[in-house]
């Protein structure tokens, strides 16, 4: 009955996500669109005859609306269109050449996120109010206050140029020690955020009465943890996990940046500092699905630990 | 009027008995003011070359006292200079999304109905697209290294939080006794709004608000820090720190200089923020 309710919530979201999308398409290309500039601006003007050539090539001197429904079919059909400006690649080719790394980084600072984040937290909550609990919760806050483009740096100087552990930047064919200091620093926040929630959702569960009551009939206190405490202290970690998967999603692009990475993250600033315009609406429309997946997702997950949660 | 002001005290109360936020609160002060007034001590300007010591390492040599970059600079007086800059800019797009949040979430909530509805479907839009997108493409396309359009752009993307959370509390202030008595008394939603609903959402709106600060240092100094915001021969705490990544090498202290003051600024904003939240909101403790 229950996964059945479930079901039907997850394909209503799914039907949702389709208008949302919609939205975020359309005002993205308007938007990239009203902006001046153009992508054949260039600091010596082009022949007329050229330049209305390259314009016809790509659709530009058609109507607005007509370029429009014209991207709009050929997104159903999974097509991004061809790159103004890196001409031999469409922006479909160019995302799916960064995106495989893009994703490895993501999914590693997540797990890194959570399987570093949970046990902090939980240590923190145990032994609240000593000097382990005080370095975590600093660890916490340095964590949550610091962006990436500042820590990135830092421990590269640290660990790549100072002790030579490891590789400052760059992209050794794909070998993982160069995938090291990127996680760790897009995962850092990530770490942070869910160490703080775990602490602070253990100490709450802990004050709970049945948690009272298992103590009471002298159940062992890591019994009382693990059978007890741990599902509903995890709850707001998972409700957490949707905009963590936001925050990487985004956050990757910056780390790449940083570390010089061939993810799909130098394309969007490459894209709109050239005005090419179908590949800054490649990048959003498929991070803009990608969010709207992984908060859905992170919903579903949610609704299916949490038995009080109702689908109707 | 009596019950809010008990709130205030109650707050200033448990936020004075706090010492890391008064700390905190004292740096944050004391950044300040050296952004202020430090510069003027340093006999060089932010762009003033100095040909004699290039990238000098942080010392008393020639009154670079946090050292020069590649060109001569001194670091000492760029990085204020980029610390009042991302302040200034921080504060005032702090400004700007606050007073749009609560105004859309204000009326939102208090309104109801289909134009709830609408409104707050047109915050999730934008709730879902990547923040860093929107603020990358509105600084690029629009006239880049604008102070005004790096303003817009981030204000534009912050105060979606801010709506939400004032929608929620405006919500279950319209069903409250004296927001009834006002619509008695034959006052005006825009009246109800600005002297009854708005007044009683200061309380997380401020706490808010302090979270924000930092948010928007990060984002100026992360738009700085592409090359997308403030524009050479201005600095930023992020264009500092971008340089000072570059030359990471053979200057480390290009990148630890404006990266400490960054991180300064970051912690404490973000400490008094939490502090705030604690003394106006004791339920959490």
């Amino acid at each position: 009955m229950k996964s059945a309710l479930l079901l039907r919530y997850a394909m209503r979201r799914l039907l949702g996500i389709v208008p949302t999308l919609f939205c975020i398409v359309s005002a993205s290309f308007f938007i990239v669109r009203l902006a001046p500039g153009g992508p054949f601006d260039q600091e010596q003007a082009l022949a007329p005859q050229i330049r209305a050539n390259l314009d016809r090539l790509y659709g530009l001197d058609q109507p607005l609306s007509v370029q429009y429904v014209h991207y709009l079919g050929g997104l159903l059909h999974g097509d991004f269109g061809p790159s103004f400006k890196l001409r031999d690649f469409s922006v479909g080719e160019l995302i799916a050449q960064g995106l495989p790394l893009s994703l490895t980084l993501g999914c590693a600072a997540l797990a890194l996120g959570v399987l570093l984040g949970i046990p902090l937290g939980i240590a923190a909550a145990l032994r609240r109010n000593t000097p382990a609990d005080y370095g975590i919760t600093t660890l916490v806050v340095l964590g949550v206050a610091l962006p990436s483009f500042v820590t990135g740096p830092l421990l590269a100087l640290v660990f790549g140029l100072y002790l030579h552990w490891l590789p400052v930047a760059g992209w050794g064919e794909g070998a993982p020690r160069y995938l090291i200091l990127p996680a760790i620093t897009l995962a850092l926040p990530v770490i942070a955020s869910i160490a703080r929630i775990t602490r602070g959702s253990l100490l709450e569960v802990l004050r709970a009465n049945y948690i009272r009551t298992a103590r009471a009939r002298g159940i062992g206190e890591m019994r009382v943890l693990w059978r007890h405490a741990l599902r509903p202290t995890l709850m707001p970690v998972v409700s957490y996990l949707g905009p963590a998967a936001a925050y990487v999603v985004t956050g990757s692009l910056v780390v790449e940046t940083v570390f010089g990475l061939p993810g799909t993250g130098r394309y969007l600033v490459q894209g709109a500092i050239n005005r090419d315009y179908t590949l800054v609406m490649g990048m959003i429309t498929v991070y803009g699905a990608l969010t709207l997946g992984l908060n859905l997702i992170a919903d579903i997950v949610y609704g299916w630990l949490d038995p009080t949660v109702r689908h109707e | 009027m009596s019950e809010a002001r008990g709130l205030w005290r109650d707050a200033w109360y448990r936020l004075r008995s706090n010492r890391l936020v008064l700390v905190s609160i004292g740096l944050i002060l004391c950044v300040a003011l050296v952004a202020v007034g430090g510069p003027a001590l340093s006999p060089y300007a932010p762009d003033t070359l100095d040909w004699q010591h290039l990238a000098v390492p942080p010392g008393l040599q020639a009154s670079h006292w946090f050292g020069t970059d590649r060109l001569g600079r001194d670091l000492f007086v760029r990085t204020l200079h980029g610390v009042r800059i991302s302040l200034l800019i921080s504060l005032l797009a702090s400004a700007v999304s606050l007073v749009i949040g609560v105004t859309w979430g204000a009326v939102a909530g208090y309104i109801g109905g289909r134009t709830d509805e609408w409104m707050m479907r047109f915050v999730d839009v934008l709730y879902s697209l990547p923040y860093l997108f929107i603020v990358i493409i509105l600084t690029t396309l629009f006239d880049r290294g604008s102070l005004t359009v790096l303003l817009v752009a981030i204000g534009a993307v912050g105060w979606l939080t801010t709506a939400r959370i004032v929608r929620g509390q405006a919500l279950t202030l319209k069903r409250r006794e004296f927001v009834d008595a006002a619509r008695a008394t034959g006052v005006g939603v825009p009246g109800i709004l600005v002297r009854h609903i708005v007044p009683n959402l200061m309380g997380p709106v401020t706490v808010y608000a302090t979270l924000t600060i930092p948010q928007m240092i990060t984002f100026e100094s992360f738009l700085s820090f592409l090359g997308l915001g403030v524009q050479e021969p201005l600095a930023s705490l992020g264009s500092l720190i971008n340089d000072g990544a570059q030359e990471m090498q053979s200057a480390p202290w290009m990148l630890v200089v404006p990266a400490v003051f960054l991180v300064t600024l970051l912690v404490c904003f973000n400490l008094v923020g939490d502090g705030l939240r604690d003394a106006l909101d004791p339920r959490d403790r």
